[in-house]
């Protein structure tokens, strides 16, 4: 017996797909300014890197206005019930049909892996890309902030360590889409905003 | 009836104004100004000094002197008359009168071929008279009709008869008429400057490469300043003289010029000819982080992305360790490439020629020190510098300068541990460009430079840079940004800055894509094991 629940609502629909498409985009060309290939070129990539990462501030102002004026902020919350038990679904009971054992609601539509997970990204991957690319884009500026003596290696190295860990995220996440009720549930539901559950 | 009286009063009014109007309008039409529009206010040929037939320079001089007082005291004080230069940073006298270079080497015992470059008539060996003020070539710098010629070997003197020279050789050549030059003459131009400057080293475009006569009349392509259809820079625009003395000096450059744009009335002792003294220190509107790379980077690094760029090859190397080989019959022999150029010659040896040439990159701080043939040197694997370069990332003053290398072997007193001042130019016995004979020629010329020569020679490795800061290319042909951020880009050899592509952290690479491959295998590998279990059940 299935029944479906309306999880994502137009707005968090939109923002999930132009910023999925964003990081994306960001993506080839940060690796294509990385010199790992030649797609763009160096110069191009910069600067349509720049113009994709200020859409992004642009998008994610009104998310976080979004999730505050909504409180879907809280969907974000960590919590520790039922880690083990999701971690275990996913190491052992996904292959032998368990059942899943975390119900979605409108109230809870994260898992506790992955609200860990996108907190994690929110709190740490995110502000680490955020703060070393800000600092690039505003290279010129850092005499007159005060930050003359910071070493560009730092910010460097820093924004590439944060472009590996939103990789390796991306490929996780859009793998963990076909975790679902149905291998397609999760991508239908973030479609359509409605979820099938058990 | 009002309105009649009023339109005749009006007739009456308009005739008498027109009939005491008609011939004042015709008394102003009368003095028209000239259509000629000079830039100078004195027109030469007018001037009697100048109506009269000139046998020598000198007498040319005498009568500029008539109205130009000060001129020749002007000339006397400057690097252009002296050919000496006491360097404040390092002490160092400098000029040609005491440098050796890597090309020709040295003036000592050549001076009647040399100082066909000299401002001044009659430097024929080292007892010339640097007071003298009709000795003083005005003409060298303010001919306007390009007829004016000093050839070598003349000792700065201009032909104004057809002269056999060398004697005997039955070449011929040809006088010219000082007095319609000396009629014409105006402000310098890049035809005056390049007369020499174009042709340092002994040829067109040898020694520069970024000075060679494609820039007396260049494409914008060429030069973005002098353009000839353009802005039409000549060399005084950025090179401006006072009193005679013209700015902007190799022996002592200026690597970063922190003083901003010139402005009127500013209290300012620098160097007028640095792009920043026109363009500023914040030059890149739309990039604002190009101005950030123009804190450590030379504006010429981005702004002239190749030398000799006018279709005029620079001499790249030179190797005198191989002349003086003759041919079968005892003759000089000569070897030219398949464009012409001079590969080898007996009495020079062994060249190397390109034309739009890289640069190559070095930290520089405008600090330059030379190896004077009176410093000692211990011959090694390494090149000999010529001059060295100061410059570090971490000096403060330095900026990445682009630079010709030049690099030869040049004769070398292995026992006094010198280089050597031989005596090449000259139609004598010892001359080597005539006879071919080291030991002859580096007697000669070390006598007269003064110096002890042990009798023994050999041959040194050197190697001499020369700042390149001419052939600025239009904006759009600056280096694009991958010519730098790249793994081995122009700046490879850079040491002390991080350069993001060429800097990589290799570890934080490694380490990534792993991390990346791993979460596609786990992805891959638990995507399989779910489906070979669901077809279980």
């Amino acid at each position: 017996m299935s029944e479906r629940i309306y999880v994502f609502k137009l707005f968090e629909r939109f923002w999930h797909w132009s910023q999925a498409g964003l990081i994306i985009f960001l993506m080839l060309t940060a690796f294509d300014i990385h010199g790992t290939y030649t797609i763009f070129g160096f110069e191009k990539a910069v600067a349509y890197h720049t113009i994709a990462a200020w859409t992004l501030i642009g998008l994610w102002v009104f998310a976080i206005f979004w999730h505050f004026t909504t409180g879907e902020w809280k969907q974000y919350i960590p919590t520790t019930e039922k880690v083990v038990a999701m971690a275990q679904y996913y190491l052992f009971g996904i292959f032998k049909n368990a059942p899943h054992p975390f119900r979605l609601t409108q109230l809870r539509k994260h898992n506790p892996l992955q609200r860990l997970a996108y907190l994690f990204i929110l709190v740490c991957v995110g502000p680490l890309l955020w703060i070393t690319g800000g600092l690039y884009l505003f290279y010129d500026k850092w005499a007159a902030w005060g930050l003359g003596n910071l070493p560009l290696e730092w910010v460097a190295t820093g924004h590439t360590v944060g472009a590996f860990m939103m990789l390796a995220f991306l490929i996780a996440h859009v793998y963990l889409t076909t975790a679902g009720h149905t291998p397609t549930a999760h991508i239908k539901a973030m479609i359509t905003g409605w979820e099938e559950v058990d | 009836m009002s309105h009649l009286i009023t339109r005749v009063a009006l007739a009456l009014c308009c005739g008498v104004w027109l009939a005491a109007s008609g011939p004042t309008l015709a008394e102003e039409a009368t003095p028209e100004p000239k259509p000629l529009k000079l830039t100078t206010t004195a027109d030469h040929t007018k001037f009697k000094q100048l109506q009269k037939t000139f046998n020598s320079g000198p007498e040319v001089t005498k009568a500029c002197l008539e109205c130009h007082t000060e001129a020749a005291g002007q000339i006397h004080r400057t690097k252009h008359w002296k050919w000496e230069y006491l360097n404040p940073e390092t002490k160092q006298t400098l000029g040609k009168k005491t440098v050796v270079n890597n090309f020709c080497i040295s003036i000592a015992s050549n001076y009647a071929s040399c100082t066909s470059c000299h401002v001044g008539y009659g430097w024929k060996d080292a007892s010339f008279d640097f007071k003298s003020e009709e000795n003083v070539d005005c003409l060298a710098c303010h001919d306007t009709t390009g007829n004016y010629k000093k050839p070598p070997g003349f000792a700065g003197n201009p032909v104004v008869k057809d002269t056999e020279f060398p004697p005997g050789s039955g070449k011929i050549v040809k006088g010219i008429d000082l007095t319609k030059i000396a009629q014409k003459v105006g402000k310098t131009s890049r035809d005056t400057c390049g007369a020499c400057h174009f042709n340092g080293g002994g040829g067109d475009g040898v020694k520069h490469g970024d000075m060679d006569t494609s820039l007396a009349a260049p494409t914008k392509e060429v030069d973005v300043h002098m353009d000839a259809e353009g802005l039409d820079f000549t060399c005084g625009t950025c090179h401006s003289a006072s009193s005679h003395d013209v700015a902007g000096s190799r022996y002592s450059p200026t690597a970063q010029d922190k003083a901003g744009a010139r402005v009127r009335g500013k209290a300012d002792k620098g160097n007028p000819a640095t792009c920043v003294a026109c363009h500023g220190n914040g030059p890149h509107k739309k990039e604002a982080r190009l101005n950030q790379h123009a804190t450590k980077i030379a504006c010429q690094t981005c702004h002239i992305p190749t030398y000799a760029r006018g279709g005029v090859a620079t001499k790249l190397t030179w190797d005198w360790s191989t002349a003086g080989k003759r041919d079968k019959d005892g003759k000089h022999i000569t070897l030219k490439d398949a464009k012409g150029r001079i590969t080898y010659e007996s009495r020079k040896g062994d060249f190397t020629l390109a034309e739009n040439v890289k640069p190559e990159y070095v930290w520089f701080n405008g600090r330059v020190d030379y190896t004077l043939v009176t410093d000692k040197i211990e011959k090694s694997e390494q090149r000999t510098q010529i001059n060295k370069l100061g410059g570090s990332a971490s000096d403060g003053k330095s900026m990445i300068w682009p630079m010709k290398v030049f690099r030869g072997s040049q004769p070398y007193d292995p026992v006094n541990k010198t280089l050597v001042t031989p005596h090449t130019a000259g139609n004598d016995d010892t001359g080597y460009w005539k006879n071919l004979d080291w030991d002859k020629a580096i007697t000669v010329g070390m006598k007269d430079s003064g110096h002890p020569y042990s009798g023994k020679m050999e041959f040194l490795k050197t190697e001499m840079s020369w700042p390149i800061t001419h052939m600025v290319a239009p904006k759009e042909k600056a280096l694009g940004c991958v010519e730098c951020h790249s793994k081995d880009g122009r700046l490879a050899g850079i040491q002390g800055i991080y350069i993001p592509v060429r800097d990589n952290n290799r570890l934080v690479d490694t380490a990534g894509w792993a991390i990346v491959f791993l979460t596609l295998l786990g992805v891959f590998g638990h995507g399989a094991l779910r489906i070979v279990t669901s077809r279980k059940h």
